[in-house]
């Protein structure tokens, strides 16, 4: 176990060392950029263009700036953004962790108890009516653009009902959890919905077709001759073999959305967090935010996998000894 | 097996029809079979792939899992037809009163769970005791069963016993609520041959043992001839013929079993160039024609008269057949019919 967890954080290390080095490479190797030209602004005359990338270092060779920015970001902490002189980039990742973090969680909650719902029931009721509604509902909820089904429920709620029904959602934005659980969670609520129907209905979709498949095996047959319920046969036995399936793409889809891919809730929403962070710096061509962003969004990808693989080892026991 | 304990039969199957509904219409997979099984016996049932022996265990239990299947008949178990039974009426017959056990081993266990696990499981579906309790009655079972070192292995997972072992945790199951009734559907046909041999002897022990009734389906004779008191020869999802197991053994009235015996190798020491086969392929169950012994299209005695299906016929004492051919000639024909088989293997080989 310790010895598993230690070649993780080993490869891990490595990943994202690997990681930086790209965004570097490609930032730099980007044609027809020159970041100097971008901090400088438009019409900056050559001199002031030397200047500017004597004071950021963008003067001295690629494996030196690479050291200097390693040194600021992880040993003095104090990396500071190129476009925002003296902004600093950990407190703006710091600041951006808990809003993506909040939305990231509370949407998987939603999401994976649907799934597991719909997914059951549709599974429970294969055969009959209920199947192909909840197969329908699913497809549905894949079909559903985060942007266009986020504007429509602000447009709803924000706007056109919010007078009467919808008097109780709060203006968009994060509310810290430090101000309580009851205003966070208010605050988060039709993002997380919004993001969730997406997931919700891909999940609901691959569970249903792998309880599917596992309902015609024979340990299921073999269940039910030994005399248990039909709906322990369905949870202790279909259900658990296919929670494997759905553990392995919940952590890519996890890691992902915890880096940055929750994007266009957030902007919707007006969510200050990492995908927004990240998809600024991306425009504003902010080299060390964008450094950071990715190193973060890496780490979280590369500690999700990590838990996925202990939680596989967990439900299957065939891959504990490997 | 005295023809006592037929007087009240643990099982009594009644006229036993299974059929399915198909877009072309539908398909009886059992077509009408009746027969009995005494406490305490084995009952063999053999028959080729698509024979109707398993579909007809299967919905002896009401495990059939298919909408478009109609099961009509009589399943007397113990005074309680279990074809009326609700499904909740059913799970306390399955796997306390009748257990089953199927052919692959390899996939009748769930993975994620331990063997322990799964007779614990079987153990507290049906009676109230602690996890410690069923527990202890797993590795206690799986000791029964012939386990090495059952204390440990009880917490190993299917993927870790290989095939043979895997079956004996199945059995282990399967009587871990004294069943009076064990239904083994192919128990032995997914293993190797040594192994088959030891399974087979594990089932005959623990028979004397428990006492059980046991239904062994199988289209190995050699199982049969082994293991059963009585058998059943199906074809077609009808049965051709039933008897007791030495004298179906030895005066194998119907053609169809003729075939079947002469798919045994022998033993005496005459060495055969190629194995006897029956001609044909097995009846096609959608085949609309049916009021005809089916077994006429791939027989060398059909004639006229196997139309429409002969009824079965009581020859000696609880030896059945359902075949037209006068039951005096019968050794005769037998012997013709393997000269004929013989000549025309030889004459392709």
């Amino acid at each position: 176990m310790w010895r598993f967890a230690g070649k993780r954080a080993l490869a891990a290390l490595l990943v994202l060392f690997a990681i930086s080095v790209l965004v570097f490479l490609i930032f730099f190797a980007t044609p027809g950029v020159d970041p100097a030209a971008r901090i400088a602004g438009r019409n900056a005359s050559q001199e002031t263009l030397a200047q500017v990338r004597q004071s950021f270092g963008l003067d001295q060779p690629i494996w030196t700036q690479y050291g200097v920015m390693m040194r600021h970001l992880f040993i003095d902490r104090d990396l500071t953004s190129f476009v925002n002189r003296g902004a600093e980039v950990i407190p703006q990742v710091q600041q951006a962790i808990p809003v993506t973090l909040s939305l990231v969680i509370g949407a998987a909650v939603i999401w994976v108890i649907l799934a597991l719902v719909m997914g059951v029931l549709a599974t429970a009721y294969r055969g009959t009516a209920v199947d192909p509604i909840i197969v329908v509902l699913g497809v549905i909820g894949v079909s559903l653009p985060v942007y266009w089904l986020g504007e429509v429920v602000n447009l709803v709620t924000q706007s056109r009902l919010h007078d009467t029904i919808f008097a109780w959602v709060p203006s968009l934005g994060y509310v810290s959890l430090s101000e309580g659980f009851g205003p966070w969670a208010l605050h988060l609520l039709f993002p997380w919905l919004t993001l969730a129907v997406l997931y919700a209905g891909i999940y609901a979709r691959v569970l249903r077709s792998e309880m599917v498949g596992a309902m015609n095996e024979d340990y299921i047959r073999m269940a039910r001759a030994k005399g248990i319920g039909e709906w322990r046969v369905l949870l202790r036995h279909a259900l658990r073999t296919s929670l494997i399936v759905v553990v392995s793409l919940f952590g890519l889809d996890f890691g992902a959305l915890i880096g940055g891919a929750a994007l266009l809730t957030e902007v919707v929403f007006g969510l200050q967090g990492i995908g927004k962070l990240t998809y600024d710096s991306l425009q504003n061509f902010d080299l060390p935010v964008i450094l950071a962003c990715v190193l973060y969004a890496a780490f979280f990808v590369v500690l999700a996998n990590f838990i996925v693989d202990l939680l596989y080892a967990w439900l299957d026991p065939r891959v504990r000894h490997v | 097996m005295s023809e006592s304990t037929a007087a009240q039969p643990l099982l009594d199957v009644r006229d036993l029809r299974v059929s399915f509904r198909t877009r072309s219409g539908t398909v009886d997979a059992v077509d009408g079979i009746s027969f009995t099984v005494g406490r305490g016996e084995v009952l063999g049932i053999v028959g080729e792939s698509g024979s109707g022996k398993s579909v007809s265990m299967l919905s002896v239990l009401g495990l059939i899992d298919n909408p478009n299947c109609v099961v009509e008949g009589e399943v007397i178990f113990q005074g309680e037809d279990l074809l009326k039974l609700d499904d909740k009426e059913l799970r306390r017959i399955r796997g306390k009163e009748i257990a089953m056990v199927f052919q692959d081993p390899m996939t009748a266990l769930t993975p994620v769970y331990t063997a322990g696990w799964h007779i614990s499981e079987q153990i507290r579906a049906h009676e109230k005791v602690s996890k410690k309790a069923a527990h202890a009655r797993a590795v206690q079972l799986l000791d029964a069963v012939g386990i090495p070192n059952a204390t440990d292995r009880v917490n190993s997972y299917p993927h870790e016993f290989s095939g043979g072992m895997r079956q004996r945790v199945v059995i282990a199951m399967a009587l871990s609520c004294n069943p009076s009734l064990l239904i083994a559907d192919e128990p032995t046909t997914a293993l190797d041959v040594t192994i088959q041999a030891q399974i087979l002897e594990l089932l005959r022990d623990l028979q004397s043992e428990f006492g059980s009734s046991i239904v062994l389906i199988t289209h190995d004779m050699g199982v049969v001839s082994q293991m059963s008191d009585r058998v059943l020869v199906m074809y077609g999802g009808r049965l051709a013929e039933a008897g007791p197991r030495r004298a179906l053994m030895r005066d194998p009235l119907h053609p169809y079993t003729w075939g079947l015996m002469g798919s045994i190798p022998p033993t005496d020491g005459t060495r055969v160039e190629r194995l006897a086969a029956i001609p044909g392929a097995p009846i096609n169950p959608s085949d609309p024609d049916r009021d005809r012994c089916l077994f006429s299209s791939r027989c060398g005695f059909a004639s006229d008269a196997c139309r429409p299906q002969p009824g079965l016929v009581e020859h000696v004492h609880g030896h059945l057949d359902a075949c037209v051919l006068p039951y005096d000639q019968r050794p005769a024909l037998r012997l013709e019919a393997l000269t004929t088989v013989t000549t025309e293997s030889g004459a392709s080989a």
